[in-house]
């Protein structure tokens, strides 16, 4: 299945199951989404249902907000990651915070998906991975697909939930056709054991997970035996299942998009030192992007983020100086 | 006017205005911290507004309190919830800029200037699916008609013909900052006149905020999309308790003094012979006695338990998998 096309099933079986499911956005309706994960739903429930918004990102989510307040369960679209800094105030300081300072009286069941991540050659303002912004947030629930089951199940989790779920994606997955499991038992805050292995432990997310797949394959022929974790939800983290597997492997590596210094990385490494620091043989290795925007030039912005060959790299070195 | 009418106005006022007074005596004993704003001035905003608009959902900015009370929303459990008590009307995690009460649509209590105003769009376009007729009110102040979630909204609730009430109080001062000195128009409906119909009334006259509001919200209820209303008006107080109010100019605040909402109120319905004095001592005494009363109720209120911090923060079903 297209991985878009399992974000279509999810949105377009919550809005046949319940009418107070919404979606909103710029060019979700009449132009299909600017990814097409949307396409098709205007015409099945109209424009009252499918909305085309205009370029007035703090408005898209602020209009959710209100949405979700009077009863509605709203989608909010945002094009990529980098235009929701114009509605951080509203994600932050409304969504994050509403149920709370309410004394628990107010609820807020929306969804803000949006993808992010390095395309190609789209150049700094479109290209960056925030999901350390909104998962540093109380009061956020942050979960990324990097695969259409998640994708399928996860979304649809994140629409019936009754809090606010930043819904992460990412731009080059969309037109890939992807293995599609239906669960039974899903669980949103799960991580993913995507390969067994008794070496080490790669925690990775998103679109990463394919570069780490590939790189796999070339430390096997180093007798590397890798366990590759995809963490999935970000806020919470399912440090139990990283703990298992680093007590198991006693070695870690984080490979992530975002950039290295505060990224996504820094934080799991935080918990990895009070949860199980006693189990590692060898410090944390931390395999992101650059600490520069993301520039245009093809070579320059495959230089600016992990790559298969820059992954095998970076651990066989790390291996070596580490002895391990 | 009439007697019934003046009663409600007259009490609801004079319980904002006792309620703050009290408000402001308990901040200097210290009972109350963070920040303060007080409404005292703008009563007849307050209470014009809500007893026009006494049905749909109300979206607010921080200055509140007497909107609050003006809504229905019991002045015991806003007392303690400046107090910081687990019987505040948001469990002491609000305080005076957050006060949120569902029961009656009363969403806040919002602390980002203009940060409401696309939350009441949302909700207004939900109503309008819902087919809900009463549509929403939300109030600002002049401060925030330059934001731009200002300007994103009257442009969203003109383009969807949205029912929605965008409430313009105009105080004249964003903190320090006159509105003459960063906004083209002094006179605030000229933002919104080419989106929507726009009205203005005395925001020191009770009776006309009253009498604009059930004017305007007839072409929400006909579902004739948003309109706009700017009511001039004054704070006596600073900003918040930490402002001195030192701009301004003690000519400046005596005109506005003159017209006060309370005191004009009694006196025109003591000329038209609705009342006797005798009338409005027995409704202080009542205001009295409530204010007391919630006083009481906030300071011999238990603090939060400490395991409440971690309370609040999801649903119910996310609270079960969330640590």
């Amino acid at each position: 299945m297209l991985y878009r096309s399992a974000l279509n099933r999810a949105i377009d079986e919550c809005m046949g199951a319940d009418e107070s499911v919404v979606i909103l956005g710029e060019d979700v309706g009449r132009y299909g989404g600017s990814y097409r994960v949307s396409e098709g739903l205007i015409s099945k429930y109209g424009e009252k249902r499918v909305i085309d918004t205009p370029i007035a990102e703090l408005s898209i989510v602020g209009n959710a907000i209100g949405m979700a307040i009077a009863g509605l369960r709203p989608i909010a679209e945002i094009m990529t990651v980098n235009f929701s800094l114009l509605a951080m105030d509203q994600i932050i300081n409304h969504a994050a915070k509403l149920r709370y300072m309410s004394g628990g009286k107010m609820t807020i069941p929306m969804v803000v998906r949006m993808p992010g991540g390095v395309s190609r050659q789209l150049a700094a303002q479109h290209s960056e991975s925030y999901e350390t912004l909104y998962s540093s947030v109380p009061g956020l629930i942050v979960l990324t697909a990097s695969n259409a089951t998640y994708a399928y199940h996860g979304l649809k989790w994140a629409i019936k939930s009754n809090d606010p779920v930043i819904f992460l994606e990412h731009e080059l997955l969309y037109p890939m056709d992807m293995e599609f499991k239906e669960i039974q038992d899903f669980d949103p805050f799960r991580a993913e054991i995507v390969k067994e292995g008794r070496d080490l432990t790669i925690l990775t997310y998103l679109k990463m997970r394919y570069d780490v797949i590939e790189a796999q394959k070339e430390l096997k022929k180093f007798g590397i035996d890798a366990e590759i974790i995809d963490l999935n939800s970000l806020r919470p983290l399912d440090i139990e299942t990283i703990a298992k597997s680093i007590k198991k492997t006693k070695k870690c590596v984080i490979v992530e998009e975002d950039h290295k210094t505060g990224g996504m990385g820094a934080e799991v490494v935080a918990q990895i030192m009070e949860e199980c620091f006693y189990d590692l043989d060898a410090p944390v290795l931390r395999i992101a992007g650059e600490d520069v925007p993301i520039p245009y030039n093809r070579k320059l912005e495959l230089a600016s983020i992990p790559t298969p060959d820059k992954i095998v790299d970076k651990i066989l070195k790390w291996k070596a100086e580490n002895g391990i | 006017m009439n007697r019934a009418r003046v009663e409600k106005f007259y009490y609801l006022m004079k319980l904002g205005r006792e309620f703050e007074l009290k408000a402001k005596e308990h901040y200097m004993l210290g009972d109350i911290a963070g920040f303060l704003h007080l409404d005292i001035g703008q009563e007849a905003v307050s209470v014009g507004t809500m007893q026009a608009f006494d049905k749909g959902d109300v979206f607010t900015h921080y200055r509140e309190h007497v909107l609050a009370l003006a809504r229905g929303m019991d002045p015991k459990i806003v007392m303690a919830e400046l107090f910081g008590k687990k019987t505040g009307v948001s469990k002491g995690k609000g305080g005076s800029m957050h006060l949120f009460d569902p029961k009656l649509d009363f969403y806040g209590g919002d602390a980002i200037v203009a940060g409401h105003l696309p939350i009441a769009v949302g909700c207004a376009y939900a109503r309008k699916l819902q087919g809900e007729k009463a549509g929403v009110f939300a109030i600002f102040g002049d401060g925030a008609s330059n934001a731009g979630a200002f300007f994103e909204s009257i442009n969203i609730a003109s383009a969807w013909k949205l029912p929605i009430m965008f409430f313009a109080e105009n105080n004249y001062y964003a903190i320090g900052t006159h509105i003459s000195w960063v906004s083209p128009f002094v006179d605030l409906v000229e933002k919104a006149k080419n989106y929507m119909p726009t009205f203005t009334c005395d925001g020191m006259d009770v009776c006309d905020v009253y009498n604009t509001v059930t004017q305007a919200k007839e072409i929400i209820e006909n579902g004739l999309g948003p309109v706009f209303i700017e009511a001039k008006t004054y704070r006596y107080e600073g900003h918040s308790m930490s402002d001195a109010g030192k701009y301004r100019s003690e000519e400046e605040m005596e005109i506005f003094k003159r017209k006060d909402p309370i005191e004009n109120l009694k006196k025109k319905a003591i000329e038209l012979n609705l009342v006797d004095e005798k009338y409005f001592r027995e409704l202080d005494a009542k205001v009295e006695y409530v204010i007391n009363e919630a006083v009481e109720f906030a300071a011999s209120s238990p603090e939060p338990e400490i395991e409440e911090l971690w309370e609040d923060l999801f649903c119910k079903e996310c609270e079960n998998v969330i640590p």
